[in-house]
């Protein structure tokens, strides 16, 4: 296995040793002149996400655990799963009212409930670090309390975006936030629910992951 | 050299004389072409040399792989046109060959300089009318509705997309109505017609319903190998719409 | 002749025939088009942003050793295991040997190219492992017993019908329906059990960030997160070109990969790995191995002018864009990867001896090159490799093994008349006169003739015109 390593990597070497390669320099003007100002960044976030079937839900920093449950109520879902662990998810089990969905902790290892997960649970709430207004992207980064499947498996997946959290574009939030310095196990752009045009183009929502992506925007 | 169809070229001064590259294919099949783009040249005043030592780019043998025998007929170009003046080609895929691809066929030559020297002052015929000379034509010609076949080598690698069309357009009596696949190669493809013959046919075929679908009399084009194959099925196909090469169109419409 | 060059014209011709399959690849390739056009409708952001793009991918290349052996330090910090196969079979066999260990029976796989071209899928169902395309085209290709036609769009060639007769077919609980929408959800059905239940995820890697030893994939179905999240193994497979240097590289190439391939301003998921599951996460596979394949790329970067294949981001665009590719459809190049990039890309990676005739497969017309979103030389490279083939020499396995005695001396001998002036004129004075007696049965003649009436040679040359008028010549 290290012999092939080190025949390639020794191959490689002396490919490019004997014909070095100059390359152009990388002048990144082009994704920093790309701005937007204020209003037109969630405008176009909007417009964007819109356009692949994403749906968005206005509310403010008070009311949203109350504007969720009503939002699912009214959609007919069963249950919801969030991160307990979580302010969010301290925020919302502690306004959900009696009635509404069944609210369902992510709490422990995904082994002890997966059957559940792929076949009982409609919705997941989870939260973003910001949308990104170039292509109409949220950013989000599971972590521990707030796992990597709850954006993925529910049928619905519910994302709360702080309506000041908004950048111009992807190369902007990576560099500003200097990403590079430590990359989560896992960082996610989604731009909207699952689709396919596999079949003759036609684009299908919901192929594998989520059939529906609402945006829970918060001011 | 990487062409990536961005290319644009300075504008040069109108030169007193040009030397006429005509293309092996204008000699044996489409001399009236040739002809007439020389005359367009001089109805402007321009001074035409057509060096009697000439014969090819190289480029038939530098397509199937044989870059040597094309190394060898380019160089025996280089000697015949010695002046400062511009090279006009009337075929987009020759003077593509000379300008673009010379540098790298002589690359490491000897004459390497040389070649390039030459190669910078190749230009297609519509973009040294347009360009250079800033021609303006009157139409002396009956209506007539005709399409224009744009060569993939005059689009993609001399960057002349506009230069005919506006030529065309000067025209009062002349309509041009546009191909649906305007960009689409003819499927010539030099060598590629006869290897390919099945495939070649495919593509002629949606080039000639294209044609057809303008309701053209005439397709006109820059390039005698997309012309030969256009004009050929549309022939064998007994269309009523002519292949015409532009220099022989514009002269034909102009000198009466 | 090698063998793929009788194969491909008796493939293409084939599918000509197939006036349905023509149809499809029509339809789509024309929407494709004029869609990506919207997407880089704004030419001085498409020139920077591929200019951008280029010089990240020639970046890369220029310090390719170098990269690799940090990506390879960054992973192993960060608990992701690489591995290095110089060959696909020993690509095959390390996955094997990772199967094996974790005892799995059943892998589900998300798109990947590396994969194709190792032929994994029937590699592991010979020894027992049931390997599920989950993507959803890749998945109906496999329900078919057929390869990609597309590298985006596997199932390409096939319209909505030919899919709904499929499934019906195929799988137990289908009823038969032209509706897209029900289709998919059955698809969902059958494959979210899978995932549920599968041992290993096999990915691909759109990109690998050295800097910070993350491997990004991008795609819209979820197919991707599902395999590379679900099960407690998941196995990547790279080509060792699609390495990066630094992070903030990925941004403007995802850019220029999604708008190219699928005319979409970014796909529905950009996925970026950067570890196993921690210590304290509750999901996510408990093992990452990534696979470094070579397989013949480290001869073709030795080469100056070839080793711009290996700029490829593998967007399909000079597919959607080759006037011969969307005729005979990828069925008829009977590789991984078809169309142009295949068409220089397999010759390099499977030899000439027997990939040889795919370089002409093109008229050389240059539209691959003009949407290229990294600017690789495509027709050049294809030039190229048709004097490799027919020379021989070392640069390019099989080079010289289309030699052919007969062609050489045609050329020679052209280029010995074509060279001399008066040897040049000689002869086209005698083709002027004699030439239009050449009967069509000859040959070359006669497959142009096969649509088009024959070439007529003028009665006098253009160099006789020019004298006779008086056209200096100095």
């Amino acid at each position: 296995m290290s012999e092939s390593r080190n025949a390639i990597l020794g191959k490689l070497r002396a490919g490019r040793d004997a014909h070095p390669l100059t390359p152009p320099e990388s002048d990144f003007a082009v994704l920093r002149n790309k701005r937007w100002d204020g209003a037109e960044r969630l405008e176009r976030i909007k417009r964007m996400m819109e356009a692949v079937h994403t749906e968005f839900l206005e509310t403010t920093e008070a009311d949203w655990p109350a504007d969720v449950q009503a939002f699912l109520t009214a959609q007919g879902t069963r249950n919801l799963l969030f991160g307990p662990a979580t302010e969010v998810g301290a925020r919302l089990s502690s306004a959900w009212t009696d009635g509404g969905p069944e609210l369902i902790p992510y709490a422990d290892r995904v082994e002890t409930f997966k059957e559940r997960l792929f076949d009982g649970i409609d919705a997941g709430i989870t939260t973003t670090l910001g949308a990104i207004a170039d292509t109409g992207s949220l950013i989000v980064w599971p972590t521990p309390e707030e796992p990597r499947l709850m954006s993925l498996v529910p049928h619905m997946h519910l994302a709360l975006l702080r309506a000041d959290a908004l950048y111009d574009t992807f190369w902007q939030a990576m560099t500003e936030n200097r990403w590079a310095d430590g990359m989560p196990t896992n960082a996610l752009l989604i731009s909207g629910p699952s689709k396919t045009a596999d079949i003759e183009q036609t684009l299908a929502y919901g192929v594998h992951g989520p059939k529906r992506l609402v945006v829970v925007i918060v001011r | 050299m990487s062409h990536d169809g961005t290319t644009s070229r300075p504008d040069i001064e109108r030169p007193e004389s040009v030397y006429f590259f005509g293309t092996c294919l204008v000699d044996l099949f489409y001399p009236d072409a040739g002809m007439a783009g020389m005359e367009l040249l001089k109805a402007q005043g321009v001074r035409v040399v057509f060096p009697q030592g000439q014969s090819c780019c190289g480029q038939p043998a530098y397509n199937s792989g044989y870059r040597e025998e094309a190394l060898k007929v380019a160089r025996a170009q280089l000697d015949y046109f010695p002046g400062d003046w511009p090279i006009v080609v009337p075929s987009g895929s020759c003077a593509g060959m000379m300008s673009k691809h010379w540098p790298d066929l002589f690359k490491g030559e000897p004459d390497e300089a040389r070649a390039r020297q030459v190669a910078s002052r190749v230009w297609e015929l519509t973009q040294f009318l347009v360009q250079v000379l800033k021609v303006t034509f009157e139409d002396q010609g009956p209506p007539v509705k005709i399409t224009w076949h744009a060569s993939c080598h005059a689009q993609r690698e001399m960057g002349v997309t506009d230069e005919p069309k506006a030529l065309l357009r000067q025209l009062a009596n002349v309509e041009l109505v546009e191909l649906q696949r305007e960009k689409e190669c003819c499927g010539f493809g030099g060598t590629f017609a006869v290897r390919h013959p099945e495939i070649s046919a495919a593509m002629v075929g949606d080039k000639v319903a294209d044609i057809e679908n303008t309701g053209a009399k005439a397709v006109v084009s820059g390039d005698c190998g997309c012309l030969m194959n256009i004009s050929g099925a549309l022939e064998a196909g007994q269309k009523p719409v002519r292949g015409v090469h532009i220099a022989q169109f514009l002269k034909e419409r102009t000198h009466g | 002749m090698g063998e793929s060059s009788i194969n491909f014209a008796k493939a293409s011709s084939a599918a000509l025939q197939d006036q349905q399959l023509r149809g499809n690849f029509r339809r789509a390739m024309d929407g494709l088009m004029s869609k990506r056009a919207v997407q880089f409708a704004d030419t001085a952001e498409w020139n920077g942003v591929r200019a951008l793009g280029a010089s990240v991918r020639l970046r890369a290349l220029s310090k390719l050793p170098e990269l690799l052996e940090k990506l390879e330090a960054n992973c192993t910090r960060n608990g992701i295991q690489v591995h290095w196969a110089a060959t696909t079979d020993e690509a095959n066999a390390i996955v094997l040997s990772i199967m094996q260990r974790v005892n799995a029976k059943l892998v589900v796989k998300g798109k990947s190219m590396v994969s194709e071209e190792m032929h994994l899928n029937a590699f592991l169902e010979k020894r027992g492992i049931e390997c599920l395309e989950s993507d959803l085209g890749e998945y109906i290709v496999q329900l078919d017993e057929a390869m990609p036609s597309h590298i985006i769009m596997p199932a390409i060639h096939m319209n909505t019908k030919q899919i709904a007769h499929l499934f019906k077919q195929k799988i137990k609980e289908a009823e038969y329906t032209e509706d897209v929408a029900q289709l998919t959800d059955l698809a969902r059905r059958v494959l979210r059990k899978k995932f549920a239940t599968a041992d290993v995820g096999v990915s691909g890697v759109n990109m690998a960030v050295a800097e910070t030893g993350t491997l990004c994939l991008v795609e819209n179905e979820g197919n991707g997160r599902m395999s590379t999240t679900v099960p407690p193994v998941h196995i990547a497979v790279m080509g060792l070109e699609k390495v990066v240097e630094k992070l903030e590289d990925v941004p403007p190439v995802i850019s220029l990969l999604t708008r190219s391939a699928t005319a979409q301003p970014i796909t529905t998921y950009v996925n970026m790995i950067s570890s196993p599951r921690k210590e304290g996460e509750k999901d996510g596979p408990d093992e990452i191995h990534l696979v470094i394949l070579d397989n013949g790329r480290s001869g073709i970067y030795a080469d100056e002018e070839l080793r711009n294949t290996l700029r490829c981001i593998r967007c399909g665009a000079c597919m959607n864009h080759c006037p011969v590719y969307t005729k005979v459809g990828g069925h008829a190049y009977q590789a991984p990867y078809p169309g142009p990039i295949g068409s220089i890309l397999m010759p390099q990676v499977e030899g000439l001896e027997k990939r040889g005739e795919l370089p002409h497969a093109c008229t050389m017309c240059n539209a691959c090159v003009e949407i290229c979103p990294v600017k690789i030389p495509i027709v050049e490279i294809m030039g190229r490799l048709r004097s490799e083939a027919v020379h021989p020499g070392d640069a390019v396995r099989g080079a010289g093994s289309h030699a052919s005695k007969a062609e050489a001396m045609v050329w020679k001998g052209w280029s010995m008349t074509y060279a001399s002036p008066l040897a040049y004129q000689f002869a086209t004075a005698l083709l002027a006169k004699l030439g239009n007696a050449a009967p069509t049965s000859l040959p070359l003649l006669k497959e142009w003739t096969n649509v088009r009436t024959k070439p007529r040679f003028a009665n006098r040359t253009l160099h006789a015109l020019a004298r006779e008028k008086g056209i200096p010549d100095v």
